[in-house]
């Protein structure tokens, strides 16, 4: 009797092992990704755009062809590969400072074009890999190395909520915030990844999903300490849910 | 076969793009070069290919690195301050070494400045301009046959040593209309990009990235920059010469200057002074070792600029202080006439004469300065 394979590593995940922090989700997200690519039989199709951040290395964790964008720029970079080959499936993938602070202008008018991309952005409030600085997303009292005594409305302003923000435009056909901190959360995170990448290919348009994320390193907590911060502090913030669903 | 018909210099640059086989066009309007995106708005879907206006320089240059790595022929353009917003793309572009075209028409500055035409981008558009150890294939066209026929080779060199290419015009060459006979087809060499991100089908996966994390890896990449533009200073310096055969001065300009240099040269040969032009069409690789025989030959040289004075140095650089060479530029959209170059001419001239005869009285009398 031949045992059945029910898990194995995504075609789409490189074997370079992971990099990053222990605990962080950076990989679990990578790998959602991965999967997502392989269930839809991507491989061949897509192009990926990593940004600047911790995952600026995705390109070597995975299989598909992968461009470096400068940072902010990946949906400009995006645009550029999907307007040229309409038939390729092209992703971003990039944090909060990326997308919600340098990048601003280029997500909004990616969305705003209903540019036939997939956003996969990761929020986890603080720039990881510079050393912990206060990000556009850093939650109103929450310390960073530049806001040492916490974020101050007076002096830092407000978290920015990008989905609402988006949400705002015609563009966009699918726009979730998911935080896969609970097993119901990482099945509803892979489902949101999933229609995002489908929505491309039906030619649907914008895709982009928020994903809250930690960064056990600089929030110097534990894994599971970051989840109970998820649950307690960023989710009222951030609240989850679908906030743009078009047919 | 091939038609003639007047054209802007901005239009013969979309044109010649177009028939080069450039299929992706990303810009953001800035005079004095709109009637580039405009064109390419008109004819480019026609052509088959992509028109997009991005909402920044910024975006259209990061576009265009997309476009380039997924292995398209593909350009922006804009005038100078967009041209300062290009620059973190465009050093990007070289380090992934990515074939596109850049189009500068140059306008007045520092700053805001105006819309009239400057090149007191020079520097930027030789040197680099961004970050990092890179330069660009760097052509100045001073004609709107020109125009059309040096963007189409912008393209060819863009993909010959993978590197970005730039036309540096001004908003004289853009906006000015004059004869151009449009060939029906154009010779263009385009290689195979088997290094594109196009979706894998088949290959193992491409990457396009400049992150190089180890100092020996990024050093081996730049070894290999450097190597390609030693390359292309032995291949594809280009330059043009006017009566410079009896010269005594000799005037160094470019584009829509050497234009006006070359009326002048004219005049002054008229009151039988010994003038001549040379121009430097290939900015980058720069025509070195041509000037350096110009110096050898005993020939004074006089670089005129729409600047305070940036090619003067590589001008400088090549003679070596082998002779003299004197410098004359206005600057902020200030355009030299012809008569204020003539009266540039006679009065060096006037010196040279009375330091020779200051020099004869000298020998006379033994004196030696």
């Amino acid at each position: 009797m031949t045992m059945q394979k029910v898990f194995e590593r995504p075609k789409a995940l490189s074997t370079i092992p992971f990099a990053y922090c222990s605990g962080c989700l950076h990989s679990v997200v990578h790998r959602m990704i991965a999967e997502v690519i392989d269930e839809l039989g991507l491989l061949e199709r897509t192009v990926g755009v990593c940004p600047v951040g911790c995952a600026v290395f995705m390109y070597e964790y995975m299989e598909c062809d992968m461009i470096e964008a400068a940072h902010g720029r990946a949906p400009a970079v995006a645009t550029g590969v999907k307007r040229m080959l309409p038939d390729t499936i092209v992703f971003t993938y990039q944090g909060d400072g990326d997308l919600a602070a340098i990048g601003t202008a280029e997500i909004v008018h990616a969305a705003a074009r209903g540019e036939n991309i997939t956003t996969v952005f990761i929020n986890n409030g603080t720039y990881g890999m510079t050393g912990g600085q206060m990000a556009p997303t850093t939650l109103i009292g929450q310390k960073a190395t530049t806001c040492p005594t916490g974020r101050e409305p007076a002096s830092e302003g407000y978290p920015i909520r990008v989905c609402e923000l988006l949400a705002t435009l015609d563009g966009p056909s699918y726009i979730a915030r998911v935080a896969p901190i609970t097993p119901a959360g990482l099945t509803k995170t892979k489902m949101a990844i999933k229609k995002a990448f489908g929505n491309q290919l039906d030619g649907k348009g914008f895709s982009l999903v928020e994903v809250l994320s930690n960064c056990p390193t600089q929030w110097k907590m534990t894994p599971i300490e970051t989840f109970s911060w998820i649950e307690e502090k960023v989710i009222p913030q951030f609240p989850l849910g679908e906030f743009v669903d078009r047919e | 076969m091939s038609t003639k018909t007047l054209m802007k210099g901005n239009e013969a640059i979309v044109r010649g793009a177009i028939a080069a086989g450039c299929r992706g066009f990303f810009g953001y309007p800035i005079t004095p070069q709109n009637e580039i995106p405009e064109y390419m708005a008109a004819l480019m879907p026609k052509a088959g290919g992509v028109f997009l206006q991005a909402e920044s320089e910024v975006a259209a240059i990061n576009m265009v690195y997309g476009a380039a790595a997924a292995g398209a022929r593909v350009m922006t353009s804009s005038s100078s301050p967009g041209i300062s917003l290009k620059q973190e793309g465009i050093s990007y572009i070289a380090a992934s070494e990515l074939p596109a075209v850049i189009v500068n028409i140059q306008r007045g500055g520092p700053g805001l400045g105006n819309i009239a035409p400057a090149q007191a981008d020079y520097f930027q558009a030789v040197k680099g301009g961004g970050h990092g150890d890179y330069r660009l294939l760097t052509l100045a066209p001073w004609s709107v046959p020109e125009c059309f026929f040096l963007t189409a080779l912008a393209f060819d060199l863009a993909d010959r040593y993978r590197n970005p290419a730039m036309i540096l015009a001004d908003a004289i060459i853009g906006q000015m209309i004059e004869p151009i006979e449009v060939p029906e087809k154009l010779e263009t060499n385009e290689p195979p990009k088997p290094w594109a991100t196009t979706g894998r089908k088949g290959r193992p996966k491409n990457v396009i990235s400049s992150l190089y994390i180890l100092p020996d890896a990024m050093e081996e990449v730049n070894l290999r920059i450097q190597a390609k533009y030693a390359l292309a200073s032995e291949r594809e310096v280009r330059y043009d010469e006017i009566g410079v055969g009896d010269a005594d001065l000799v005037l160094v300009a470019y584009g829509c200057m050497a234009r006006i240099c070359k009326t002048a040269v004219d005049l002054a040969r008229s009151e039988g002074l010994a003038v001549g032009l040379f121009r430097p069409i290939s900015l980058f690789p720069f025509p070195t070792i041509r000037l350096e025989e110009l110096a050898e030959q005993g020939r004074r040289l006089l670089v005129v600029e729409m600047s305070h004075g940036q090619m003067v140095e590589d001008v400088r650089l090549a003679v070596n202080g082998r002779t003299e060479v004197g410098f004359y530029g206005r600057s902020g959209g200030v355009v030299p006439t012809p008569t204020e170059l003539l009266d540039q001419i006679r009065s060096r001239e006037r010196a040279v004469e009375k330091r020779e005869q200051e020099g004869a009285l000298d020998s006379r009398s033994g004196v030696r300065l």
